[in-house]
C-alpha cells in the first residue's frame, strides 16, 4: 500500500448500489445516444459535422465511469485479511464489491466507446 | 470411396459460386465493400485461432510452475481483457464506414420497388417528371447513385441484390431506402430473403446494370407503347378473357394495377419473376396453370383456355416489345 493516497476515497460508503454506477452510467449513455439522434433527425434533419453535446454527454459518462473505476481501484487495495479474501468480514466485502465495481468500470468504458462510434461515425439520418 | 464422399461433400460449397448472384461477385460499391469486410474478418478469424491452438498447445505441453499466479493473470488480463478489446475496437472503425449511405444528389435517380406475393412491382422516376411502372427487372446506370425506396404490399419481403449491396426489408405501410451504385455492366440476378409464402423462394428478378446513356435512352423508349399492343387474336383473347383485370399494357385500354405491368413483357429476360426463360411455350403454360411454376401464386388459372388459345395471347404478349 502506498503511503499519501487519498484516504477519502477508501472511507467512502460501499453497498451494491455503488457497484451498478458503472454499467447505470452505460445505460444512460445509450439511451442518451438514441434520445440525442432522434431529436437530431426530427429537429434538424441531420448529424452537425462535429456533435458538441454529444461528444460533451460522452465525455461526462466517460469520467463518471472512470471516477467510479478509481475508486474501486483504491477501495480494492484496502489492507487488511490476508488473502485470498473470501470471508465474510467487512474488509473483505469491500474488497469484493471494489474489485466488482471495478470490472464492471473497465466493461462499461469500452461499452460507451462502441455506442459512441457508430453514432459518431454514420452520422445519417436515413 | 472417403476421398469421394469428400470431394462430393465439398463441392455442395461450390454451388453457391457463380457470378449473377453472389455477394462474393460484386457489381457494386457497396457490395464491394461488404466483400472486403468478410475477407478481412475471415482471415482475421483464421489468424487467431491459428494464433490460440499455438497457445494452447504449448499450455498443455509445459511442465506446471512454468508461470507464476501473477505472470498467469496478466496473461489473461491482456489475451483475455485488452487485447480483444483492441482488436474489436480496430475492427469496429474499420467496418463502420461501411454503414454509413450514400449520399444523393437531387439529380441521383429514385427506384421504387413493392414486392407482392410472389412478385416486384418497379417504378423509375423519369428526368422529367412521371413514373415508368414495371415488374420483376431492375435496371440500374452504371457508375450512378441509385436510391431505391422500397415497400411491401402484402407481407415482409426483402430486396437483395448480392452483387450490388447489402439486403433490405420491405415493410408494408414503410419506405426503407437503399443506396447503392453498380459500377460494372453486366446481367445479374437479385431475390426475395424474408420468407413470404409458400413460393418465397421463386421470388426473384433480374438485375441489368447499363452503360448510363443506353439506360437513359431504354428508359425513354420503355415510356411509349410497344407497337402492336392492341392488335391480333391475342389482343382479343387477353381482353375477352379478363386479363386486363390484373394487367396494364400500356396504349391500350388495360391499365390496372393488380398483377405485374405486361407493357414490355417482350424484352424481359424470365417469366414468373426471375424463374423461368419466357418463352412462347413456357407463357402458355404458365396463363393456363401459374400455379404449376408457382405455388401460391395469386393469379388464378386458366384450365378453360385451349392450348392454342392460350398460346395466341402468349404470342401476343412476346410481341409486345
Amino acid at each position: 500500500m502506498k503511503r499519501g493516497l487519498p484516504g477519502w476515497a477508501q472511507r467512502l460508503r460501499v453497498t451494491l448500489w455503488t457497484l451498478i454506477v458503472p454499467p447505470a452510467t452505460w445505460a444512460v449513455h445509450f439511451l442518451f445516444a438514441y434520445l440525442w439522434a432522434a431529436i437530431n433527425c426530427a429537429k434538424v434533419g441531420r448529424f452537425a459535422t462535429f456533435p458538441t453535446l454529444f461528444v460533451a454527454g460522452t465525455v461526462a459518462a466517460l469520467l463518471v465511469i472512470l471516477a467510479s473505476g478509481w475508486i474501486a481501484w483504491q477501495q480494492s487495495r484496502v489492507p487488511g485479511d490476508p488473502a485470498p479474501h473470501e470471508e465474510s468480514t467487512d474488509i473483505d466485502r469491500l474488497r469484493f464489491l471494489a474489485k466488482s465495481t471495478l470490472l464492471l468500470s473497465g466493461l462499461s468504458f469500452v461499452a460507451v466507446i462502441f455506442t459512441a462510434l457508430p453514432v459518431v461515425f454514420i452520422g445519417d439520418c436515413r | 470411396m472417403r476421398q469421394a464422399a469428400v470431394s462430393v461433400g465439398l463441392l455442395a460449397f461450390l454451388s453457391g459460386c457463380n457470378r449473377h448472384q453472389s455477394a462474393l461477385a460484386t457489381f457494386g460499391a457497396e457490395a464491394e465493400g461488404i466483400r472486403t469486410i468478410t475477407i478481412a474478418l475471415v482471415v482475421g478469424a483464421v489468424f487467431i485461432i491459428a494464433i490460440m491452438v499455438g497457445i494452447y498447445w504449448r499450455a498443455v505441453r509445459a511442465p506446471e510452475g512454468q508461470l507464476t499466479h501473477k505472470q498467469g493473470m496478466r496473461l489473461v488480463l491482456w489475451l483475455g481483457g485488452i487485447g480483444p478489446t483492441i482488436l474489436l475496437t480496430v475492427i469496429l472503425i474499420f467496418a463502420l464506414p461501411a454503414m454509413r449511405p450514400r449520399v444523393t444528389a437531387p439529380g441521383d435517380l429514385t427506384i421504387h420497388v413493392e414486392g407482392e406475393q410472389f412478385w416486384w412491382r418497379v417504378g423509375y422516376e423519369r428526368p422529367g417528371g412521371g413514373v415508368l411502372v414495371a415488374a420483376n427487372e431492375v435496371r440500374v446506370p452504371v457508375g450512378r447513385t441509385v436510391a431505391f425506396e422500397l415497400t411491401g404490399r402484402d407481407v415482409i419481403h426483402s430486396f437483395w441484390i448480392p452483387g450490388l449491396a447489402g439486403k433490405m426489408d420491405m415493410i408494408p405501410g414503410r419506405t426503407n431506402s437503399l443506396v447503392a451504385r453498380a459500377d460494372k455492366p453486366g446481367r445479374y440476378r437479385g431475390v426475395c430473403t424474408e420468407f413470404c409464402g409458400l413460393s418465397h423462394a421463386l421470388m426473384a428478378f433480374d438485375v441489368i446494370a447499363m452503360e448510363p446513356a443506353a439506360f437513359y435512352a431504354w428508359l425513354a423508349d420503355q415510356s411509349r407503347p410497344a407497337a402492336g399492343a392492341r392488335q391480333g387474336q391475342g389482343a382479343q383473347l387477353f381482353a375477352a378473357n379478363g386479363c386486363g383485370g390484373c394487367h396494364a399494357i400500356r396504349g391500350t385500354e388495360h391499365d390496372a394495377r393488380i398483377g405485374p405491368d405486361l407493357s414490355r413483357y417482350g424484352d424481359r429476360l424470365t417469366l414468373g419473376a426471375g424463374i423461368l426463360p419466357p418463352t412462347i411455350e413456357r407463357t402458355a403454360d404458365f396463363i393456363r396453370a401459374p400455379q404449376d411454376a408457382k405455388p401460391g401464386v395469386r393469379m388464378p388459372a386458366y384450365p378453360q383456355l385451349s392450348h392454342q388459345e392460350a398460346r395466341a395471347i402468349a404470342v401476343y404478349l412476346k410481341g409486345l416489345k
